[in-house]
């Protein structure tokens, strides 16, 4: 019985050098052995023959109690050989036959034994299946878990400015010099488009609006009370969250991966002090004033489609935006580009500090430090309409 | 103080050859690591001598850095006790704790080098954060420490810009700069080649000898432990729990426990076993 093509005149083309392939013919020997007669050259880019045939035959023969190897017309071979040994092995185990490799070459029965020398490590890595109510409470336990590191990083984070307030506070004036550089002025390039751009894009939307009844004179109330209140603040926090946040964490996940904030631990300096302080200081010190520039670059933006578009005067929107404002906008817009820079440089420092082990680490610090900083940004600024609403603000 | 010779986590099998002498510096007592549910070592008991040079040793991932992790105040311990000189590592807090940890120094396995951070500036941190050292003093006794550890001439490169195996010497440097009394070194020869690992043996057993400091040292290099090693614990990742402490030399000679003596002569003796 006979599948496949005939090995007896392959043997002449042995000696070519052009690959043939790897041929599989399975053949009933004597006293209930079948025999695994291999052809070809099995190099490992070889597709391997399939081992379907052997199980066939197994099936379809209940008397066979043993395989056997028979591999003395070969050719040249590589791990594909081993390979398929191994799946012929696997099959003689589930179908509880003893398996021959005598007729294997030599090298090719010492890699087997070499790879059966361990036995498989059991499933002990993978975690045991888990039912419904243990995985939600899991998940809420993990919850909790975070909403507590949280709260103690913050907490750490206090601490160390109680610190600094008392005059005791271990950390590098230079070091906070060079982040403010860094989370200031560098940033105004970014600031300055993206507020000039919403300036306009507010004037725009405003403006068709208004045109309807006449009104385009309110454009300027319209940008004015947006840039100052809401739009200064959230836009140069985002922008923030997405170019300093994601810094801190790349520079303190980086610093954690390499032991360097372990050797801070080790020489009794708190990394809350030295790494995170001048971190949130630098974006507290820094956040109102490109907020402040963000609302006049936004306000400027709003005057150029005005005057350009909707036939007002620069004097008209000048004083009807100076109507408009009172201190108080400013001091929302300001009061909340605090809290947001403090969001911002704690979701940072944390993500950064919570790294761990490996490159790919650092990566998902910089990517959870915007989420986490945009998010709690969003959110924060709902708390804020919903109170300042309420203190009629 | 427990002794040494008789501690109450001894097993059937296992050595048990180290010295009394000397006065003790750290003392391990009944010290379990865990990390959650995870233990990774339990019931370690020993004590290192003012002097020594303490080698931790034990195959891979069987929690030698973990130990020296919680040797050095990162890892707090699942129970069991460090105590440094008198005081315990894991008792005292705030500035206490701060003042103890500073009493130690240590060379991570990878430099750890602050990498903003010149050489010098990395070596002159402590000191200015923890000594009433003006900024010209600083400089010289930063430069001094690098020179000790062969780093003369390097002080303004930055960790990226050198060797491994300078990064390496230049983190013994820092380890040494508030003049601690121990320094531990975790892995000092790992990633380095055969003539700059022995010259990094040699420098722990020259700062020893000078400077009288307590040296733990984390490794699996045999050569370099059997020839600077006075002191050492076996952890075994099977039973996970020690399994010898003495001197390398004395438990190669004679410790008849299997895995040791395995782990000290690199599987030779079952290989000999085999071929008999």
């Amino acid at each position: 019985m006979q599948k496949g093509p005939a090995l007896e005149s392959s043997d002449a083309e042995a000696m070519s050098s052009k690959p043939r392939h790897p041929t599989l013919v399975v053949e009933r020997g004597a006293a209930g052995v079948l025999i695994l007669r291999l052809g070809g050259d099995w190099s490992v880019s070889s597709a391997l023959p399939a081992t379907a045939s052997v199980e066939e035959e197994i099936a379809g023969e209940p008397a066979v109690t043993r395989l056997a190897i028979d591999a003395s017309a070969i050719g040249a071979w590589g791990s594909a050989l081993p390979v398929f040994l191994r799946g012929v092995q696997h099959i003689a185990d589930r179908y509880h036959l003893a398996l021959d490799t005598e007729g294997a070459p030599v090298g090719v029965r010492k890699l087997l034994a070499l790879a059966a020398a361990v036995p498989p490590r059991g499933a002990a890595l993978s975690a045991p299946e888990r039912g419904f109510l243990a995985r939600v409470g899991e998940r809420a336990l993990h919850v909790h878990d975070e909403v507590l590191g949280f709260l103690t990083f913050l907490g750490e984070t206090i601490v160390a400015f109680g610190a600094l307030l008392r005059g005791r506070a271990r950390y590098r004036r230079a070091e906070l010099a060079l982040i403010i550089q860094e989370a200031g002025p560098r940033a105004l390039p970014i600031v300055s488009l993206i507020s000039f751009l919403v300036g306009l894009i507010l004037a725009f939307v405003g403006a068709i609006q208004l045109a309807r009844f006449g009104a385009q004179i309110y454009i300027a109330d319209l940008v004015g009370l947006a840039m100052a209140r809401e739009m200064g603040a959230i836009m140069t926090g985002i922008i923030m969250a997405g170019r300093t946040g994601a810094a801190f964490a790349a520079q303190l996940g980086t610093m954690q991966v390499n032991q360097e904030i372990d050797a801070f631990r080790t020489l009794g300096i708190a990394p809350a002090e030295f790494l995170v302080l001048p971190r949130v200081l630098a974006l507290v010190l820094m956040m109102p004033v490109l907020t402040i520039y963000s609302i006049l670059v936004g306000i400027a933006g709003g005057l150029i489609v005005s005057v350009g578009l909707f036939d007002l005067t620069l004097v008209q929107y000048w004083e009807e935006t100076v109507a408009s404002l009172t201190l108080t906008q400013f001091a929302v817009g300001l009061t909340k580009s605090v809290v947001f820079g403090v969001l911002v440089a704690v979701a940072g420092c944390r993500e950064g500090m919570r790294a761990a082990g490996s490159a790919a680490a650092v990566g998902d610090a910089a990517t959870a430090a915007v989420v986490t900083g945009i998010v709690s940004i969003v959110v924060a600024d709902g708390i804020f309409a919903v109170v300042l609403n309420a203190l009629g603000f | 103080m427990p002794s040494v010779s008789d501690p109450s986590a001894a097993a059937t099998t296992g050595c048990w050859a180290a010295s009394s002498e000397g006065e003790p510096h750290i003392v391990v007592r009944d010290l379990t690591m865990a990390y959650g549910d995870f233990v990774v070592m339990r019931d370690l008991n020993f004590t290192i001598r003012r002097g020594d040079v303490f080698i931790i040793m034990g195959g891979s991932g069987c929690g030698k850095s973990t130990l020296m992790r919680h040797m050095i105040g990162l890892n707090r311990p699942a129970k069991g006790q460090v105590l440094i000189g008198r005081d315990s590592l894991w008792e005292t807090e705030g500035d206490a704790r701060a003042g103890l940890l500073r009493r130690l120094g240590v060379m991570y396995q990878s430099g750890a080098l602050w990498s903003a951070l010149t050489l010098l500036e990395n070596v002159a941190l402590p000191l200015q954060q923890f000594t009433a050292l003006g900024p010209a003093a600083i400089r010289e006794f930063a430069a001094y420490k690098l020179a000790l550890v062969g780093l003369a001439g390097f002080e303004d490169y930055y960790p990226s810009q050198i060797s491994g195996g300078m990064q390496k010497r230049a983190g013994v440097a820092r380890a040494m700069a508030l003049d601690p009394e121990v320094l531990f070194f975790d892995e000092p020869s790992a990633g380095l080649d055969p003539v700059s690992a022995y010259r990094l043996d040699e420098l722990i057993l020259e700062l020893r000898d000078s400077l009288g400091t307590t040296m733990v040292v984390v490794t699996h290099e045999l050569d370099s432990l059997l020839s600077i090693g006075s002191n050492s614990v076996y952890l075994d990742v099977e039973t996970r729990t020690m399994a010898a402490q003495g001197a390398p030399k004395v438990l190669l000679e004679r410790c008849q426990d299997a895995k040791v003596q395995a782990f000290l002569t690199r599987g030779r003796q079952r290989a000999e076993e085999r071929h008999a």
